[in-house]
This record gives structure tokens, sequence and C-alpha cells, in this order.
């Protein structure tokens, strides 16, 4: 006699017992801890804080080790912390003119006030995996320049002193955001900026790629890429000043794309805008090179490619809610596949009755002609 | 923060916080108040992937209280792996009374399924949405389908089940069927089989749809009519089954085919466990009698 | 029973940045008129078909339009619910390309019978007849109802993109160039068809053409555009036999005669 299935309860307890298992591994080595993440695995503990939203490395690094190093899986369980999180303050918009620079780069000028400063790069080094890593090897601590506290500026700026780029104009007003208030399309560009900022970042480099290859050419240049730390503040208005909870690190990337003007704007460079958590370059390019791509219809330009297309961008970003939704095919569906079952069925009764009724030589003679 | 507030998983009860809850229950009033009409709302980051019932976890942790008794299903059953870690969730983040019969529970959070038991004046039933948008897959993009609900045009629905009959002599569409809600909007009524569409219509208890990822609730109030669409000439028709459950002998209910070997044997049984088992007990009781 | 132009236009006009799409045209389009509008390309034609039929909102001028209950309506004014019923209702737009018109993936019965769906109309079979009935109209063999436009030749595509706007019965149907992709034989069956369907439904059209031949054909009148303007309009055989502006001149003779 058939029973139905039964012990939902039990299988996930076993299947979550076992994942613990495997999540410690092999029990005579040394379990890892946030800490030594924190240090050693810092550009992971950058892209989880980044697509989480959440500036907090220590949270970061656990959710990495909860999800054995699967990087979606940690960013999901970071921002399911964020979500119970009230929302206290929101603070003064950060000043990257006045970051501490740990690195900056210019694409446009040789040499400009601040220098150019290359900081803890991959760039240049030849890829060649370096078996002198094994073990715990002494590495000697880096030379670093004196801080000369004199700010570096903006290449943005430089460029805005001669009205050769766009003005972006101060406003006031306090953003959107899109962790608390449905989207809706078309979006201001502060809230896409937010959407882009978390968005994955395979996702967003493929899509800033594909507008190198002419879907959607922008012709960009990097004005600047700057990493380092900034001062977060918060307004107290019972204070009537400003009061500083900190520091982050940022990646900031300024990318100036050529414009010949449209009946409303006049010739100039235009700009795509990056900023993420933490050092991630990579991603703070993708982000601007997609930033500029989707403000096409800003510009008059013809909307053709993907990169360019806001509800296509913004809609499928998030890796979160695509892994879900992906994923989520792997839950039962046996009533909706009963219900497809049966129309099947139907459908091939159906057709194998009307072929049985067609007499046999018409097909005979179809063939023949 | 009182102890009735704070569950023991630490959190606020039914996990999101209260200015949270009230978003989401100024979305579903609003949905209440226009019948069938996808409110956005801003669906928050929960502790389960999205596509695994975010939004019906959303909309119920909003709706239920301290002294509800609460049913998970999916698939029409209370014991498939992701109902019992929905159920559990609950549990542990508002500590509610949890059951497995229909007539027992105030809210009922499902996938897939409206149960067979008729629900009650009272009762809500909160549905999971993957893809709340019933014109989706005939025009892809969101502002255009908005405008389309806001300009009630409706055609292209239509000539979707046009297309069916002319290909398949009949409406191909067997789940997610699209409905009318209250003469006004076309709604898609979640991935229930068509077999459950008649349930919707003037039914007394109130009915809740929330999409997590895609950030929309929408409600059938009670005793609202919602007609799915046909033709007057290829009228709405459910799946029928040749033979009763296998198990307890009910007709006129859905059912799960299950394999019982790879020669093609088969039976048919309820999709509904719950009332399947209550009408095994009674049948039980009888002959007992 | 006649009150009036079906259609008014007025000082109507529309820039793209300084340059001028179109400007200052005006004329009135009576019930069961045909009217060309001719010019070589870039001469701001299009856009005006698109301003007259609100695809586009023209910067300047008003359009008028007498609507079925006989109230004449500033087209601009109109809301947009208002504006998508009367684009699928009392008028048609027959694209240069059919695939821009049609829906490719359906069938050619749903391609007729959208507009009767769109409209209300719930029931298949009436559906389905009706569909039968303009493929037949439009000379398309009834057994090709339930393929695809894909599987069709262009002059059958184009075929179907009319019968898919006349099917609610328009008063006006805007034209862009529909033969401008067909051969030269395909392109004289599928004007017979339209001039035979144009005097029995009694429909007033806007056709633009760069093809002179078409607008002697097709048209009862014509305009003369170029470089954004009307430079000269009047009968068809008024203008083509007695062209007056030197403009004009030379596209007529840019064509061999009859």
């Amino acid at each position: 006699m058939y029973v139905a299935v039964k012990g939902g309860e039990s299988a996930i307890e076993n299947a979550h017992r076992l994942l613990a298992d495997r999540r410690r591994g092999d029990r005579s080595l040394p379990a890892i801890t946030e800490a030594q993440i924190v240090e050693q695995l810092s550009l992971s503990v950058d892209r989880v804080m980044a697509e989480a939203s959440l500036y907090d490395p220590g949270l970061a690094a656990l959710a990495i080790r909860q999800a054995r190093g699967d990087m979606i899986e940690a960013i999901f369980i970071l921002r399911a912390y964020r979500t119970t999180l009230p929302r206290l303050a929101v603070s003064r918009p950060v000043d990257t003119a006045a970051m501490r620079i740990e690195r900056r780069i210019s694409a446009t000028y040789k040499d400009l006030p601040g220098g150019q400063l290359l900081g803890p790069t991959f760039d240049y080094t030849h890829r060649l995996i370096d078996p002198a890593l094994v073990g715990e090897p002494d590495v000697p601590e880096a030379a670093v320049a004196e801080v000369t506290g004199e700010p570096v500026m903006r290449v943005a700026d430089i460029l805005a002193h001669e009205s050769l780029i766009e003005l972006e104009p101060r406003v006031d007003a306090e953003p959107g955001d899109i962790t608390r208030e449905p989207t809706e399309f078309p979006m201001p560009r502060a809230e896409r900026l937010q959407s882009l900022a978390r968005g994955d970042e395979g996702f967003l480099l493929a899509l800033a790629y594909s507008t190198q290859r002419g879907y959607g050419r922008s012709h960009p240049f990097v004005g600047e890429i700057r990493i380092g730390l900034v001062e977060v503040e918060i307004d107290v208005p019972e204070l009537g000043f400003a009061v500083s909870l900190g520091e982050i690190r940022l990646t900031e990337c300024q990318m100036v794309n050529q414009f010949k003007g449209s009946a409303e704007k006049p010739p100039q460079f235009t700009r795509g805008y990056g900023l993420v958590f933490g050092q991630s370059e990579r991603k703070a390019m993708a982000m601007s090179l997609c930033d500029r791509a989707l403000r096409a219809a800003e510009y008059g330009e013809d909307i053709t490619a993907p990169a360019q297309d806001e509800e296509f961008v913004i809609s499928h970003c998030d890796n979160v809610q695509a892994t879900g939704f992906v994923e989520h095919l792997k839950l039962p569906h046996y009533v909706d596949f009963q219900a497809e079952l049966g129309l099947v069925r139907r459908l091939r009764a159906n057709y194998d009755a009307a072929r049985a009724a067609e007499p046999e030589d018409d097909s005979f003679e179809e063939a023949a002609q | 923060m009182s102890a009735v507030t704070m569950s023991e998983a630490g959190t606020n009860f039914a996990y999101l916080d209260e200015e949270t809850k009230r978003m989401i229950r100024r979305a579903i009033l609003k949905a209440i108040a226009i019948p069938g009409y996808q409110v956005p709302f801003a669906s928050r980051e929960m502790p389960m992937p999205y596509g695994w019932g975010t939004g019906g976890v959303q909309v119920t942790a909003a709706v239920i209280g301290p002294d509800d008794v609460l049913k998970v299903i999916d698939q029409g059953a209370d014991d498939t792996t992701n109902a019992v870690s929905i159920r559990a969730f609950f549990r542990k983040v508002a500590r509610v009374a949890v059951t497995t019969h229909t007539a027992e529970a105030t809210v009922i959070q499902t996938r897939h399924r409206i149960p067979e038991h008729p629900l009650i004046e009272g009762q809500i039933l909160v549905y999971q949405v993957p893809i709340p948008e019933p014109l989706r897959f005939l025009e892809p993009r969101e502002t255009e389908t908005r405008t389309m609900h806001a300009l009630e045009e409706y055609g292209l629905m239509h000539v979707k089940l046009y297309e069916d009959i002319a290909h398949h002599g009949r409406i191909a569409t067997s789940y997610a069927y699209p409905v009318k809600v209250a003469g006004r909007y076309v709604m898609d009524p979640s991935p229930i089989p068509k077999f459950d569409n008649p349930k919707m219509h003037l039914s007394p208890a109130l009915q809740l749809f929330g999409a997590g990822r895609e950030k929309r609730i929408y409600a059938i109030p009670p005793h609202t009519d919602v007609r799915s669409l046909d033709f007057e000439d290829h009228p709405f028709e459910i799946q029928r089954f040749d033979e009763p459950c296998a198990l307890c002998g009910a007709r006129n209910v859905y059912l799960d085919e299950v394999i019982l070997d790879d020669r093609g044997g088969r039976m048919f049984v309820c999709s509904d466990t719950d009332n399947c088992e209550s009408r095994q007990a009674d049948a039980q009781k009888e002959t007992a009698a | 029973m006649s009150e009036g132009p079906l259609l008014i236009a007025r000082d109507v006009g529309k820039n793209y940045g300084n340059r001028i799409g179109c400007t200052d045209v005006s004329f009135d389009l009576w019930p069961g008129e045909v009217l060309a509008i001719v010019g070589e390309s870039g001469s701001g034609k299009t856009t005006l078909l698109n301003c007259l039929s609100t695809r586009l909102n023209a910067d300047r001028g008003t359009v008028t339009y007498r609507m079925r209950d006989g109230v004449a309506r500033d087209l601009a004014a109109l809301g947009e619910a208002e504006r998508r019923f009367l684009m699928r209702t009392d008028w048609g737009f027959v694209h240069q390309n059919p695939a821009d018109g049609l829906r490719m993936g359906v069938s050619a019965g749903a391609n007729v019978g959208e507009r009767l769906m769109a409209v209300g109309n719930r029931h298949y079979g009436r559906i389905r007849h009706c569909a039968e009935d303009w493929l037949n109209r439009v000379e398309i063999d009834v057994d090709r109802i339930d393929d695809r436009p894909r599987a069709f030749s262009g002059g059958m595509r184009q075929r179907l993109q009319i019968a898919r706007n006349l099917v609610t019965s328009p008063r006006l149907v805007f034209m862009d160039e529909p033969t401008g992709g067909l051969d030269v034989s395909v392109q004289a069956r599928l004007l017979d068809l339209v001039r035979g369907l144009v005097r029995d439904l009694g429909l007033s059209v806007i056709i633009v053409t760069h093809d002179l031949a078409v607008a002697r054909l097709l048209s009862h009148r014509m305009m003369v555009m170029k470089e954004g303007r009307v430079i000269e309009q009047g009968l068809t055989d008024r203008v083509l036999d007695d062209p007056r502006e030197p403009y004009t001149q030379l596209l007529v003779s840019s064509i061999p005669q009859a």
C-alpha cells in the first residue's frame, strides 16, 4: 500500500547537520577565524559588503565562513541580517575629495596635482602562481610615503573648471532608498546608482564589456579611480553640527565620456559614476560604464543595446534575486506539472486520433510530391 | 520592548520591525481597496531566498498576530520541505500556534494550491507569487504593462487564448490561468492549477498575494467576483480526473500522480494531504462505530 | 450628411534640435479622400505623418479630428486612453515594414482578430469568421489562417497588415510607404487591392510615398514637401500634369511617364 511521503522536518534537520559538518571540514586542521578572513581575504569581504549594502567587515567575514566561501550566499546572509536593522539616520554625502588616498590613478592626465599613486594593486604583477606563498613566509612591511595632508583634487573637478564636463548640481533632498521604497521605472539616477552599487559584479562587468564591444558604445576614459578612506558623518540636529561615525574604505571611479552635444545640451564630456564599498576597482569601473550607458535617453542617444535598457539592467543585476528565482525551480512543482501532464496527454490523444483518421496513402503522395 | 513583540530568535515579533509591517499593511489595504491591482511595495530582504515565498512570508508577517493559527502548504501538502521550513520560521519568530487542518487555521500561506476544504469568513489565504504580472510573457516591459492595466488594454491576453484554440483546439493554459477581478483588473492567480480558479470566486475568505522579488502585493477581498478569462463559445473549464483518490476515494479534488515503478505503474492521490488524511480518519471512525 | 473635414491640420511643426523636421503645414482632409504626401527622403513627410497620427508630439500647431460622435477634438488634448482607443478602432496605421505593424509571433488569424478582442469581442467563432473574411478580402488563402506571418512573403505580410488595420472599420488610415520594400509586380497587385478597398469602404487615407506613380494611382490630392515645408499642393492630376514649382517639375520629370 502506498503511503504519502512524510518526514520533511527531519530531512531538513539532517541536511543542515551534514552542511555544518562539511563546513567544518577536516577537524585535524585549525578552524579559520573571522579575523583571518578580514585580514587575508579582504577583497572577498569587500565584495560581500558592497553587494549586501552593509559595511561591517567582521559580519561579512562571518557570512563568508558560514557560506563556505560561496560569495552570493554570503551576500544573501548579510542582506537578510541588514533587513532587521533599524534605519537610524541618513549620513551626509561622503566627501571623496577629502579621501585619505591609498590609490589614485588617472588615464586622462599624465601628471596632475596629487600625483598618480598605484597603491595595493594586482596591476603589473605577473600572474605566475607563487609557490613562495605556501606556508607562512615572512612578508616585509610595506614602505608607505608620508601623508602630506594636501587634498588630492578630483579629475572631474579639473574639467569642471573649464566647463568641459557636465555639472552635477548638488541635491540636498534626502535620496530615495531602494531597500525601503518600491522600485518604479523609470528610476531617478540616484536610485539607479544604488541598484548598480549592490548589483552583481559579474553581471555588471559583462554589461560594461558589451558597451566596449559596440553594444551601446560610450567612448569612455578613466578620468580617475581613487581608493581610500572617507569619513562618514551624520548631522545631529540637537547638537547643530555633524558628528563623525568613523571611516570606511571606498572605491570611486569617474568615467569621462565623449559627447558631441544634442539639441538641449552643448558638446561636453559626460560622466559615468561608480562608487563601491571597499577596494573593488573592477566593480567601480563596470558600474560607471553601466551608469553612463543607462543615461542614453538623457542625451538623446538611441537605445539599442542591453546595457542601455534600464528595466533590463536594473531588474536583473541583483544576484540575490537572481539566484533565488533560478534556484526556486528545484522546489516542487508537482501540481503544475500534473496540470501540464494532463494537457499534453489530451493533446497527444487528439493528435494520435487525427493521424489515425487520415487515409494512409495521403502521406505517400506527399512524400512523392 | 515587551515580551509579546520580541521573539525567541531575538528579532521583532514575526521577524519584521513594526515600521516595515506598517508599510506592508498599507500596501495590503490599498490592494484590498483596488481588487486585483498590483500595489508596489518595498519588499525586504528575507532570510529565505527570493522565489521561495518571500512575498508570502512578508504578507503573513504583516497580518499575523500572537493569537493566530498558521497553516503552511506547498503543492497542497503541509509536509513538503519548503512548507515545513516556512512554518518553522514563524514558529520561531512569532511563536504562533500551527496546524495542518484547514478549518482550524486563521492564516494559511500557500504555494500553488487552494485547500479543498471550503474557506470561511475570517480566514486569510496568503499566496506566494513568483511572477505577479499576467501580461509579462506577452509584454516584458513593466512601464508598458502598467499602462495596459491602467487603460484596461487586455486584448493581447485574449490573443494568447485565441492562439491556443487555433493550434490546439482548446485553451492550453493549465495553471496560473488569468482571471478578471471585480470586472476590472486582469490578475495572475499565482501558479495554482486552473482546477482551483473557481474557489477564488466569491470566496468568503480574504485572499492576499505577495510577490517578494517583484515587489508587488495584490488582493481579492471577500465575496469578490473572480472570472477566469475565456471565450463565449470556448468557456473556461477545469481539469477532471477519471478516477478518485486511491487513498481516500475523494472525487472532484485535485490529484497528484504517483509513479509506483518503472513499468508505467502509477496511482492518483489527493494533492491536499490534510483533506485526504481527514477523510481517511473519518472513514476509519465510521467502520469502527 | 457630410459635416465637414475629418481632419484639420493647422501650422503643424516639429523640430529636432535646431533642425526642422516639418513646419507650417496646414490642410483639411475630407471623408473618403486620399491625400498623398510626397517628397524625397529627408523632406519631412514621415515626421509630418507621425505628428498627424499622434505617434510624435508636434512642437507647434494643432491637429483636429472629427470623432465618430461627430465632435471635433484637438488630438493633443486627448488622454492616453482615448488616444490609444482611437488608434485601434477608428484609425489604422500601415507601416512600410510589415514586421513593425504585425505580431510576427502569432498566427495570421490572431493578427486580424486582435483589434476585435481589444474592443471586447469574446466569441472565438465569430472572431475567426471575421478573420477569414478579411483574409479573403486581402487575397490571402484562408488555409493560411493559422500560419505565422514569418512564413509569409513580403507582399502577403503587407496585405495582412492592411487586413489587421481594417477589421474595426476605421475611417482614417495612415500609410507610410506601404509599397516600399516590395518588387514592382507585387507593388502593382497591392496598389490595386488598396485602391479597391479605399473605394469600397469609403476610407480616408493619408499616404506618405516617395513614388509619384503610387500617388497618381491612389490619391485624389497631393502635397509636395521639401526641407520640411509643403511647397505645392493640389489635385493629384493637376500637380503631376502641370507642376508649378521648379522642384515639383524636377520630381515629375524624373519618373517615367505612363
